[in-house]
């Protein structure tokens, strides 16, 4: 393609939508079609300007279905394409998404979490979809979810997002919220030599025998796009090895889905990302993500310095869930504390991970997420 | 009748009429009877016997009358029948 | 010396899924047919082909055809086929559906495709109602027909799709029969070699679901009904493109110059760069 590439390595001063756009220039994502909306518009906004340095393309769609469906048709074409939405938008893409899983399509989904349901707070942040990124779309399948909490991992998990859609064959999100979204921060960007990149694999076999849907051994069938002279069909419907559909054979349809969710499930291990702090010797653990893990770690300290023996778990990756980390925790810390800005959703994953180890909730709804005060009584309520 | 149509073409008692080969893939035929309706020149009926569809394929009772028009090879929807021109006897490797 | 009872097009069909499962006398086959008529005549690379469907019968059509093909969701074959061809304007994206996924669910999309005057080429199989789930009423469907869920005959009236393309900013408007095959598939081969969005109506026999509850039982009658009711006009007004149980206009509506988006967006991109500084 051509244009004057302008990849700014260095230290930049930037806002969490900015840095994330940035990220996917970085690792390659050369087609953006969006819808605006709040508080992920910035994303839109930055990208219409940045996509062509790049020679990459930005469309503005009527709406978010079918902004969800051209990235579909964008990645079956050969480009890593991406959107950005929040809440509502996010409900419309569902059954998209449903698609994107079905054809094993990779693309990436920014959902920058507001005040929900509905309409809601579209200013004030929330934490409210994480269920609904792994359940949302009819049907069982699993995807890759990552949740940043500052704006660095706004650029990072960007770029980890791309290539774990590419690896896997599967839309991944980027779970932020609208404040790691809109504060601004200092981001590093590394040269474009030292970002790693992964790309999705191509068939080396000859078309006449290739098979889209056959996976190799990894569960992932290698892709290949359209105009490359495979003569491929891929369909939403229950499909076989070939990509033809099979909608009345129950073995295939078993095979199938079952595959789709065990690509994810049995590669969980390589595919999440969490951060422990202090859990050595922790009694109380904090298990969090997003904006609120930036509270919870300077509760954690605080609580050390109280000589309360606080450890906290950041979760990184929020699908496929960390249960062997949680469960690992639980094993020697007395309690789990899980704050979270919903009425409860990962707490349940915590919960059925901990076992019998006691696991308290705190909710907290609006426009600031917990403050360190608010998680530390917790914590001493639940040691 | 305007006049210049009136006389038979100029080169009639040079061209030969076009020796047509209708071919009926008949188990792929779904018995809709486009072809055998819409044929111009009458060339099709609908055949006694059933085929594994339980329908009644088209069979051609006059070759000789067809005019090439393909046009029961392109309204066909299930790719059942196609015309093709024989070959001149004189072509016709030995 | 013997002849293989091979049909033409069969290179052009992926043999595996064949016999289709439309019903005997169903248009789609005839859509199906005139369509490959028209990639054999021009001689199109199939390897720069790609046959995007939606949902319903007419939706088979990806699966049957021996190309690079994509069944996508209910309505957004539009928006899907809009991301295809912008990542890759090489490709010949033409996208067959149905007239309820085109026009109800996926009425937002077509408009703003033919707005925009993205390249992409819409074959909309026009059999009035929803075929695939028994019959039900959908957006063109005419007044007083009886389906599934207007039992006591539709009072909706129904969209002129070829009033629609037009306002819409199409830059080629035609509608034909599943009768007028020859007409059908030049308008296929002109808009394959067109610049810009291109909406071609093929309105086409459904016996078995909609003609059996409206009168015409069988594939025969609808195509007689189209032989008697259509009336050719071409190079007409679209408005003049009236469509009822009386008279079916058939002929091109629209056939204009009109630069596409993709070529816009390229040239823009290419500009765009020329001024940019080197950081």
């Amino acid at each position: 393609m051509s244009g004057r590439r302008a990849l700014i390595s260095g230290a930049h001063f930037m806002s969490g939508d900015i840095a994330c756009a940035e990220g996917a220039l970085c690792a390659g994502c050369r087609f953006f079609a969006g819808y605006p909306i709040t508080p992920a518009t910035e994303i839109a906004e930055h990208l219409s300007e940045r996509m062509p340095d790049f020679g990459g393309i930005y469309i503005q769609m009527e709406d978010e279905i079918a902004s969800i469906a051209a990235v579909i048709g964008a990645s079956y074409a050969g480009l890593k394409a991406m959107t950005a939405t929040s809440g509502p938008g996010f409900s419309l893409m569902q059954e998209n998404i449903g698609l994107a899983v079905m054809t094993e399509t990779p693309c990436v989904i920014v959902d920058v979490m507001r005040g929900g349901p509905s309409t809601g707070q579209p200013t004030l942040p929330g934490q409210q979809d994480v269920m609904q990124v792994k359940w949302g779309s009819h049907g069982d399948y699993s995807i890759i979810a990552l949740a940043p909490s500052s704006v660095q991992e706004m650029f990072d998990l960007a770029i980890e997002a791309f290539n774990l859609s590419e690896t896997y064959r599967v839309p991944a999100f980027v779970m932020a919220d609208e404040i790691v979204a809109h504060m601004w921060e200092k981001v590093v960007i590394p040269h474009a030599s030292k970002i790693k990149i992964v790309s999705r694999e191509k068939p080396h076999i000859a078309p006449d025998k290739y098979k889209p849907f056959a996976p190799d051994g990894s569960l992932i069938p290698p892709m290949a796009c359209f105009g490359e002279g495979y003569r491929f069909h891929a369909t939403g419907l229950t499909h076989d090895e070939r990509g033809y559909p099979k909608t009345q054979d129950s073995e295939v349809q078993s095979r199938l889905v079952r595959r789709l969710c065990e690509k994810i499930s049995k590669n969980a291990d390589r595919i999440i990302k969490v951060e422990g702090i202090m859990l050595g010797d922790a009694d109380v653990v904090v298990v969090a993500y997003g904006i609120v893990a930036r509270a919870a770690l300077s509760a954690v300290r605080k609580a050390r310095e109280f000589g309360i023996k606080a450890g906290l778990l950041r979760l990184v990756t929020l699908w496929p869930f960390a249960e062997k980390h949680v469960a690992e925790v639980a094993k020697q810390a007395k309690s789990i504390v899980v704050p979270e800005m919903n009425c409860g959703q990962i707490v349940r994953e915590v919960e059925r991970a901990a076992k019998e180890t006691p696991v308290a909730f705190l909710s907290k709804l609006g426009e600031d997420p917990h403050t360190p005060q608010e998680i530390l009584e917790l914590m001493r309520r639940n040691t | 009748m305007p006049e210049r149509i009136k006389h038979p073409p100029l080169d009639s008692k040079k061209v030969k009429p076009p020796n047509a080969e209708i071919h009926i893939i008949k188990d792929q035929c779904k018995g809709c009877g486009f072809c055998i309706q819409f044929c111009p020149k009458k060339v099709l009926e609908e055949s006694q016997e059933i085929n594994a569809r339980g329908v009644p394929p088209p069979k051609v009772v006059n070759e000789g009358g067809c005019v090439i028009c393909s046009f029961c090879t392109a309204v066909c929807p299930d790719f059942a029948i196609f015309v093709v021109e024989k070959p001149l006897e004189e072509d016709v490797k030995t | 010396m013997d002849r293989e009872l091979v049909h033409p097009f069969s290179k052009y069909l992926r043999s595996a899924m064949m016999p289709h499962i439309w019903c005997s006398g169903c248009g789609n086959g005839i859509v199906l047919n005139c369509f490959i008529n028209a990639l054999d005549d021009l001689q199109i690379d199939l390897d720069k082909l790609v046959v995007v469907s939606g949902i319903g019968c007419i939706g088979r059509i990806a699966g049957y055809t021996n190309a690079d093909s994509f069944h996508t969701t209910h309505g957004r074959a539009i928006a899907f086929s809009t991301g295809a061809k912008l990542a890759n304007p090489e490709l010949e994206v033409v996208v067959i559906s149905g007239d309820g996924d085109l026009f109800a669910i996926g009425g937002n999309h077509f408009m703003h495709a033919a707005r925009r005057n993205i390249g992409i080429k819409v074959i909309c199989a026009n059999n009035f109602n929803y075929g695939m789930t028994g019959g039900q009423q959908g957006p063109t469907t005419p007044l007083e027909s009886l389906t599934t869920t207007t039992p006591y005959g539709n009072i909706e009236h129904p969209f002129n799709l070829i009033h629609l393309a037009a306002a819409c900013g199409a830059t080629y408007v035609a509608r034909w029969t599943t009768l007028h095959v020859r007409r059908l598939t030049q308008s296929i081969k002109r808009v394959l070699q067109k610049e810009g969005f291109c909406f071609i109506e093929v309105v086409s026999p459904c016996p078995e679901i909609f003609g059996r509850r409206n009168k015409m039982r069988t594939g025969l009658e609808m195509m007689e009904w189209f032989r008697r009711a259509s009336v050719v006009e071409n190079f007409s007004d679209p408005s003049k493109a009236e469509i009822s149980s009386e008279k079916i206009v058939v002929g091109e509506f629209v056939n204009k110059e009109k630069v596409s988006y993709e070529r816009l967006l390229h040239e823009k991109i290419a500009q765009i760069n020329e001024k940019r500084v080197e950081w």
